[in-house]
């Protein structure tokens, strides 16, 4: 009895270590420490979740009834491991690419999103695993009674309540750290890293025993090898149809289970971790299975007839009273049967809230639900209570089933069950021409077999199936026998029941495939599925444009929860171009949202919902054209074709851009011919007027020299104009030479203020600060002085002051120095500010002559200086601001403006 | 797929790429060896006349073809990743497992018709 209390004080604490080891790693991940967790040995150990207690403690029972056979559990998987190149990595990547949830999804995805197909592989799923479950129950209680020395009375009850206190255990670790995010498609790394570390615990378990059985009570290898010829199991007398049959039925098994799919594909990090799997699984199942044999053997020889074989491994250590190797053992069985459990409720839940729960609550609720309800607080608890009730269907069926004795005929039942996923999972994979109708009808077919001929017979003659059908087949007809269909009697009826189910699976679903047609959403799928290495990324189906994001964002954040979804479509407005929350539901955009959410609800749910909103999902003539496209040179060529649209697109963009660009610039042109012409004409007019008088002759000399005179100022007028026009052309098409000296400000100014105002300076009062002028320049210092003329001569015409001052203020800092040329006039109105630049802008009444080419002159000069000048409002009166850099000017400089000079200029 | 489309495969290809294709060969035959030397303790069943094989003779055999099988897996794994997924994109050919393209991952819309 010491032995039990310590049974359970240990029993605890291991658990109290898997609920804090599972929450550490929870945390570690989500905090982004922790790359461990996603190492490929993880992953490995993940995939042992296939050992379970039937290895545990069954393959010795196993072993200890027929020999050898059990290996074959173990070889089938050793094949699909290192065969992992051609099945596997197909699978992890059809599965992270479409992000599938559960083996059913991926069959339900493959055909076309096909609901139908989802509940149908989940309800087979269910009903396979619930005696699995059972039976990992089972073997926890069998495994603490062996440690109960009391009467079968108490034992009867203590091992109901433990099998109460295991389950319910089960379910809350399972609902803790299994439903923690409602992305099924997210890693569970709590789960995983407590099932690498129970992976770890039952290896170690059984190796010990194994290491104990043969050195320590055989006293070496061959000793053992010996004890196993002596033993009732020293023949090989396997039928060559069992071992084969069993070697197929594990490797489809490994692949076809919930659990391994949950592991393999769902939990998957990264594809390379597989390349680490396929050796080192296979090792792991190598070393699980090594010591199998031998201690089988012992424990025929040593424990007294009648013990039942599935517990040598705990009662071997107890007998030799290693109490402290029997409870390492007891830990080993325990964590079989919990990982077990907690994997295959978290893949089952996800099933069944995914493909049963959730339709009928949307179709319960209808549309409207998607919008007022909350959706992923239901899915959350649907899947909750999805596992709650796949533990407690376990518990259930344990209770039921009084627990069996031989624990190894249930789980190959179960596996002969799920193998039946294997033609439309596989098919699926390789075969583009498998239809869901195909899918459906293999599926049935194999179950029904599966069910008459393998599970209800196995609760024994008259249980469910009555004695008579078993003895005379169904209605009388013999062929109908459940172990003798069609007449093939004598065989194992394992085997039997797996090649009929199997064979009529396969050609049910190949048969059907063949005469139907699949529907264009399938067909998609397909091509997804069979080509995922050649166009990956791509499944879909939608035509846009009729969706409404902002509904759809509110869905999403019913699923994903309102920051990760906000984020999701800011992100993908983004990638639009477009600013804000809301991306235009393009088909691009609603394939990704979709695929998003069958992380969450399942492909089928997520499919449905955005289908709701968007309307009817319809496939569009492209995508079609890519399935139709059989070659993968034509979809490449297509996609040659359109790479090569976009870009003349974008070609045609740019050139109305230019078009654009010319057309202004002709009317410009147009507008600055007329007014040139305008310009000239005015003094041609009076050159002309003028001199048509003096040829008249008979003019007073005084007339004579007035005429002459007038005549003499417009043509002078003329010709500063021709000069002006042919600087400005000069300057814009950066043909000018740059003619770079040394001078400081202040001789600048001198010649330009003589310059400007000649003799008639008395007119004007220009105030310098002569202090801040001593600044060296390295520049074009006649075109600066140039456009300094400019500017006084400007504040001399136009400053209408009574008294007229001119403040001329230069100031520099590190890089630039600006030059303020200020007169105290009334200034120039805003409107008209960004007119005084442009080419013969004159403004109002001009009192003075002049083309109104000045300012822009100065402009273009300024902006080969490297510098600007700009109107500087707010001074009182007419400001300008010459700004020039203090860096020498290189000669060359101006080269890279220049051609941007012709189209700037004429803006 | 597309076998006979120009462009598609070269004919011969580069010393790393052919290795790299021998060695998806032998990743394929792998269990297919696997199965076959699994199957092999069949044979010794009726043998020799009224004499099963001795259950620790085939013990020894099917570890030791285990734990060759681990060895082998190990070898063509290593050399298949070792080989990298640029040889992988290189590689083209006839057959779609061939053309593994890296992961672009799942957090962006595909912009292919962008």
């Amino acid at each position: 009895m010491a032995t039990f209390t310590l049974l359970v004080l240990v029993c605890v604490a291991y658990v109290v270590l898997l609920f804090g080891v599972a929450f550490a790693a929870d945390r570690a991940a989500r905090r982004g420490r922790g790359a461990w967790l996603r190492s490929p040995l993880v992953y490995t150990l993940s995939l042992s979740i296939y050992c379970t207690a039937w290895t545990f403690y069954g393959a010795v029972g196993f072993a200890a009834r027929s020999g050898l056979e059990y290996v074959t559990i173990y070889l089938g998987p050793t094949l699909v491991m290192i065969g992992w190149w051609w099945t596997l990595r197909k699978m992890v990547r059809v599965g992270r690419s479409q992000r599938i949830t559960s083996v059913a999804d991926m069959i339900s995805s493959r055909y076309g999103k096909s609901n139908t197909l989802a509940v149908c592989v989940t309800i087979l799923a269910v009903i396979g695993a619930t005696p699995y479950i059972a039976l990992q129950l089972q073997s926890v209680t069998l495994s603490f009674a062996a440690f109960t020395p009391a009467g079968p009375s108490l034992q009867a009850r203590s091992e109901q309540s433990i099998a109460i206190y295991v389950a319910l255990g089960l379910t809350l670790f399972t609902i803790l750290f299994g439903t923690r995010n409602l992305d099924a498609n997210e890693r569970h790394h709590g789960v995983v890293i407590a099932i690498a570390l129970e992976a770890v615990v039952k290896l170690f378990a059984l190796l010990a025993v194994g290491v104990f059985v043969v050195w320590g009570l055989e006293g070496g290898i061959a000793q053992t090898l010996a004890r196993i010829d002596a033993s009732p199991i020293a023949e090989f007398t396997v039928t060559p149809s069992r071992w084969t049959a069993l070697t197929l039925l594990s490797a489809t098994a490994f692949l076809c289970l919930p659990r391994m799919f949950q592991v393999m594909v769902v939990e998957n990090e990264d594809e390379s971790h597989l390349r680490t799997a396929a050796w080192a699984f296979p090792l792991y199942l190598m070393l699980i299975s090594l010591f199998v044999v031998p201690i089988a053997a012992v424990g025929l020889d040593l424990m007294p007839a009648g013990t039942n074989p599935d517990l040598f491994v705990l009662k071997l250590p107890l007998l030799a009273g290693q109490d402290g190797l029997a409870i390492l053992s007891f830990l080993g069985g325990f964590s079989s049967a919990t990982s077990m459990v907690i994997v295959a409720a978290i893949a089952l839940s996800t099933m069944v809230s995914n493909h049963i729960v959730m339709p009928i609550w949307l179709r319960a609720t209808g549309g409207a639900a998607m919008m007022s309800g909350d959706v992923r607080h239901v899915a959350l608890l649907a899947r909750r209570l999805s596992i709650g009730a796949v533990v407690f269907l376990g518990y259930l069926y344990f209770r039921m089933s009084g627990g069996g004795t031989a624990l190894a005929a249930i789980g190959l039942i179960a596996f002969a069950g799920v193998a039946q996923f294997l033609p439309a999972l596989m098919g699926g994979l390789v075969w583009r021409g498998a239809t869901r109708l195909g899918a459906l009808a293999g599926l049935s077919v194999g179950f029904a077999f599966w069910l008459y001929c393998l599970l209800l017979p196995s609760f024994g003659a008259g249980v469910i199936l009555p004695v008579r059908v078993m003895e005379a087949g169904l209605f009388g007809q013999s062929w109908l026998r459940p172990y003798a269909m069609f007449w093939t009697g004598g065989m194992d009826p394992l085997v039997h029941a797996v090649m009929w189910s199997m064979l009529l699976n396969c050609a049910a679903f190949c048969a059907v495939s063949l005469f139907t047609f699949p529907r264009p959403v399938e067909r998609l799928q397909g091509a997804q599925f069979v080509n995922v290495f050649d166009h990956s990324q791509r499944p879909g189906s939608w035509t846009g444009g009729l969706g409404q994001s902002e509904d759809l964002l509110i869905m999403s954040q019913r699923i994903l929860g309102a920051a990760e979804a906000q984020e999701l479509f800011a992100r993908a407005a983004r990638r639009q171009g477009l600013s804000g929350y809301l991306p235009e539901p393009s088909p691009e955009f609603l394939e990704f949202l979709e695929r998003r959410l069958s992380g969450s609800v399942g492909a089928a749910t997520a499919h449905a919902m955005v289908s709701q909103i968007v309307g009817r999902a319809t496939v569009s003539v492209e995508d079609l054209l890519a399935v139709a496209d059989e070659t993968a040179q034509i979809m490449e060529y297509s996609n040659r074709l359109e790479a090569k649209s976009t870009e003349q697109a974008r070609t045609a963009r740019q050139l109305r851009v230019v078009n654009e660009k010319l057309t202004q610039l002709s009317v410009q042109k147009d507008g600055f011919l007329s007014q040139v012409s305008h310009e000239l004409r005015t003094p041609m007019t009076s050159i002309r007027a003028f001199s048509e008088i003096l040829l008249g002759g008979d003019l007073t000399p005084e007339q004579l020299q007035k005429y002459a005179s007038i005549i003499h100022a417009e043509s002078l007028r003329l010709t500063r104009l021709l000069d002006d026009l042919l600087d400005l052309s000069v300057l814009e098409s950066g043909q000018v030479v740059l003619n770079v000296q040394s001078g400081t400000l202040a001789q600048v100014l001198d010649r330009a203020i003589s310059g400007a105002v000649g003799g008639a300076a008395g007119s004007l009062n220009i105030r310098r600060d002569a202090a801040s002028e001593a600044v060296l320049l390295q520049t074009d210092i006649d075109r600066l002085a140039q456009v300094f003329i400019n500017l006084i001569a400007n504040a001399r015409k136009y400053c209408d002051a009574a008294h007229p001052v001119l403040d001329i203020r230069a100031e520099r800092d590190s890089t630039t120095l600006t030059v303020d040329f200020v007169d105290n006039g009334t200034g120039i109105p805003i409107e008209d500010e960004a007119l005084i630049f442009e080419k013969f802008s004159r403004l109002g009444e001009t009192r003075a002559p002049g083309a109104g080419l000045g300012l822009a002159i100065c402009r273009e000069i300024m902006h080969r200086l490297g510098g600007s000048v700009a109107y500087l409002p707010g001074q009182g009166g007419a400001a300008f601001r010459v700004t020039l850099p203090l860096a020498p000017l290189e000669p060359g400089g101006g080269n890279d403006l220049v051609t941007k000079g012709g189209l700037r200029s004429v803006r | 797929m597309s076998e006979d489309a120009p462009g598609r495969r070269a004919e011969f290809v580069a010393r790393g790429t052919y290795r790299r294709r021998r060695l998806i060969d032998a990743a394929g035959l792998l269990p297919i060896l696997g199965a076959l030397l699994f199957l092999v303790p069949l044979l010794w069943v009726g043998a020799q006349e009224g004499a099963a094989p001795r259950t620790s003779h085939v013990l020894l055999y099917l570890f030791a073809v285990w734990a060759l099988l681990v060895v082998l897996s190990a070898l063509v794994s290593r050399g298949l990743g070792a080989s990298g997924d640029v040889a992988a994109r290189e590689d083209a050919g006839p057959d779609d497992m061939d053309t593994a393209s890296p992961d672009t991952g799942d957090d962006a819309p595909p912009a292919r018709r962008g």
